[in-house]
């Protein structure tokens, strides 16, 4: 050697772009930021602690999994925290703590690490985990708190009102996707009954548009999504000779903005070509206004997306690329 | 129109775009390989304390598929010892202790051609291989048995830092448009695009003007997206034509240029002085004077990096070439190559750790021949030959825009090349 120290010897390329796994967790929790804050707005402080609950939860199940597995801890890729504040804006704010703590074992422990953790889990997590909810804790997570029912109660009161500490009758309602009373603009603004983050689409769409906006998100999905579930509703509302806002109460109403935005955009469990994403968000859009509007279930949106989650390996393997001058393979697979 | 490849926007670092190319101070040492391009290693043609010219050919060879080596220097043969090139195979080197004197040899005159078969024989003569960095013998491009209609010259210069291609269109513009009416007029070549990335806006201009006699010649500008200088691109962006996997350009009519190559063609057309030195542009963050400086081939890096004020306590990866695509230095003793177009010397260049990749689909994004690395990588683990053909992964170039783009940090093309050449063993059995 001479005067130098010993150099570097690596493959090319010697530079990399500034854009990594945990810049894009951060920025998708920072496009959930408005969801949140309405939701807090909407549904008080208990909701801001059940987020802080869920992040909590999913954060150190990750890591004992981890731990027990002889993995490298990885929570700081922020990948846990994204899934525990997806679920919990998925939840009703009155959800008792212990169960809102089962579905984040649920979607840490089962779903992501037992498949063996980021990137290779083939369902939603976080949607998962809310279907898992939904089954086991039927009525808890379909309990809906008035907007603003924590007016009045006091702090106390406020944070521990959950759906069987208290006596909620005089403050739930249905949500609008069941009573179909709300107005357009109460459903725009989030000012309606619901989960704490899926109630207002203006929030959900500042968040939706500041991740396509920062190339974190692919615009192909959503708006296959949103699409499709409005061009169905569209030519159902004429069938059925129903009034036209049915379509934009569709779109606004339940968890489709959320899920449009925020989870069929779940990069490891939808398609990876631009192709398999409007699959994906077209499939989805079907699901949704099928169950929706033939089904015995009020809202399709968790489970579209989760089933077009175990439809990912097969249309990704029907969208393959065509490489620029690749020649035929002699036998082509079916 | 056709729709534009894909690639990735870089930061162009462009410093030395405006700085005129200078000589070298004459090194004390030259060690010149007897390897410095595609093919067969020349047999040193000098012996140990022999004294040599400048412009004298000091190895050859009789394999078809070589570039014979001259000497830059004048002065005495010191040693023949062996080299380790970058590809970790050895062949001689011949090591010259100058005398200053810069003698030139006798044999250096103007080569008279009057047929394509002398034209061949004289480039072969002197030396020329791709100087963007393949080192692929000109004669050899230059004899397809397929017919070619059009000559593309490639002036893309896509790598950050280099602008040895853009000093020298703008310096000695003449010299490539002399060089193409050569090559065109020999070769009995129809057409000729020159193929510019749009941040050269001064060669562009200048190329334009000085073609403007002559239709046969085109000047094209290219977006400033990388890898604009792929030969697979650059044919693509310029003509339209896709070079289908497993052809050569000439399969396509097309035969891709360097256009410091061809503005060689020209001088060494009218003085006869071999391929012995080039311009090297040298930059990156521990360089205090970027600058483009005239090398002759076997000068240490050293002695190149010490005249452009490199701060060598800092230094931590040195490339030759650019940063997308260069090949790391191992030694600061290491020469100039023929196809060394630039020296980059980073203080900071340690592989980032990688983590899970998440399906992102950058890298698939980023490639501009839309291959799927992710699938690849998996097929690679699974050591799936046929689904790797499937995915054609041989067609990848090693461009590096998906490692680039990766956010997980993987070495995303390094996989590809293992994948490639996993395909390419199973083909050999």
């Amino acid at each position: 050697m001479s005067v130098l120290q010993i150099l570097t010897v690596s493959p090319s390329p010697h530079v990399r772009s500034g854009m990594t796994t945990q810049k894009i967790m951060g920025l998708v929790l920072l496009a959930l930021l408005p969801a949140a804050i309405s939701g807090v707005i909407v549904f008080g402080l208990r909701a801001l602690l059940l987020m802080l609950f869920c992040v909590a939860v999913c954060l150190a199940t990750e890591a004992v999994c981890q731990k027990l597995m002889k993995k490298p801890i990885t929570i700081t890729d922020g990948s846990a925290a994204l899934t525990g504040l997806l679920l919990a804006l998925n939840l009703p704010a009155t959800l008792p703590f212990w169960q809102a703590a089962i579905g984040c074992i649920f979607a840490i422990a089962v779903v992501k690490q037992l498949f063996g953790g980021l990137g290779c889990n083939f369902a939603n997590p976080a949607i998962t985990g809310r279907v898992f909810l939904l089954l086991s804790f039927a009525g808890d997570m379909t309990t809906w708190v008035k907007p603003f029912y924590y007016q009045g109660l006091s702090l106390g009161n406020m944070l521990s009102s959950s759906a069987g500490s208290m006596n909620l009758d005089a403050v739930t309602s249905a949500t609008p996707l069941v009573s179909g009373d709300a107005s357009l603009t109460a459903l725009f603004l989030g000012n309606v009954g619901g989960c704490i983050g899926e109630t207002s689409a203006l929030a959900l769409l500042l968040g939706g548009l500041f991740l396509i906006f920062t190339r974190v998100i692919s615009p192909s999905t959503p708006v296959a999504y949103l699409g499709s579930l409005g061009i169905l509703m569209f030519f159902y509302t004429l069938a059925t000779g129903g009034d036209w806002t049915a379509v934009p109460y569709a779109l606004l109403s339940g968890g489709v903005m959320i899920g449009a935005f925020f989870m069929a955009t779940d990069y490891v469990t939808t398609p990876i070509t631009t192709k398999g994403k409007w699959i994906f968000g077209i499939g989805c859009g079907i699901l949704t206004f099928v169950i929706r509007e033939f089904a015995s279930m009020p809202e399709g949106c968790s489970f579209s997306i989760l089933l077009m989650n175990l439809l990912t390996p097969y249309i990704d393997k029907l969208t393959m690329t065509k490489p620029l001058g690749a020649k035929k393979a002699k036998k082509e697979e079916a | 129109m056709i729709k534009k490849l894909s690639g990735v926007k870089l930061a162009h670092h462009k410093n030395t775009e405006h700085s005129a190319s200078q000589p070298l101070p004459l090194p004390k040492l030259v060690r010149i390989p007897m390897s410095m391009h595609i093919g067969a290693p020349c047999s040193p043609l000098v012996k140990v304390r022999e004294t040599v010219c400048v412009g004298q050919k000091i190895g050859d060879t009789d394999a078809f598929m070589a570039a014979p080596i001259h000497s830059g220097v004048s002065g005495t043969v010191k040693a023949i010892s062996d080299f380790r090139m970058s590809n970790g195979r050895t062949c001689k080197c011949v090591e010259i202790e100058t005398d200053g004197l810069q003698t030139v040899s006798d044999s250096v005159q103007p080569p008279s051609i009057s047929s394509k078969a002398e034209f061949l024989q004289a480039i072969r003569e002197s030396g020329l291989v791709g100087m963007g960095g393949a080192s692929f013998p000109t004669h050899v491009k230059l004899a397809p048995k397929q017919t070619v209609d059009t000559l593309c010259i490639n002036a893309a210069e896509c790598e950050p830092y280099i602008t040895s291609d853009n000093r020298q269109m703008v310096e000695a513009p003449e010299e490539v448009i002399d060089g193409i009416q050569q090559v065109l007029h020999w070769l009995d070549i129809p057409h000729c695009i020159i193929g510019i990335e749009s941040n050269k806006p001064d060669a562009i201009r200048i190329l334009t003007e000085k073609a403007a006699d002559d239709n046969r010649i085109q000047v094209v500008s290219l977006p400033s997206t990388y890898p604009q200088g792929a030969e697979k691109v650059l044919i693509y962006h310029t003509l339209g034509r896709v070079v289908q996997e497993g052809q050569l350009p000439a399969d396509q009519g097309v035969i891709v240029m360097n256009v410091s190559s061809i503005a060689f063609v020209s001088r060494y057309l009218k003085t006869g002085l071999p391929m012995v030195q080039r311009m090297v542009t040298v930059d990156g963050d521990c360089i205090d004077n970027p600058c483009n400086v005239i090398v002759p081939m076997g000068t240490p890096v050293e002695d190149v990096l010490t005249f452009a004020q490199c701060d060598f306590e800092r230094v931590n990866k040195l490339l030759y070439g650019g940063p997308m695509m260069g090949m790391p230095i191992a030694d600061v003793q290491d020469p100039i190559l023929k196809a060394n177009n630039a020296i980059v010397a980073f203080a900071n260049a340690a592989t980032p750790k990688a983590s899970a990749c998440i399906h992102c689909g950058r890298c698939i994004q980023a490639c501009p021949l839309r291959l799927m690395p992710p699938q690849i990588a998996k097929a690679y683990q699974k050591k799936d030959v046929e689904a790797l053909q499937t995915l054609h992964v041989t067609l990848c170039m090693n461009c590096g825009c998906c490692t680039y783009a990766c956010p997980a940090k993987r070495p995303v093309a390094e996989t590809n090349q293992f994948a490639k050449a996993m395909v390419m063993a199973a083909a050999k059995k």
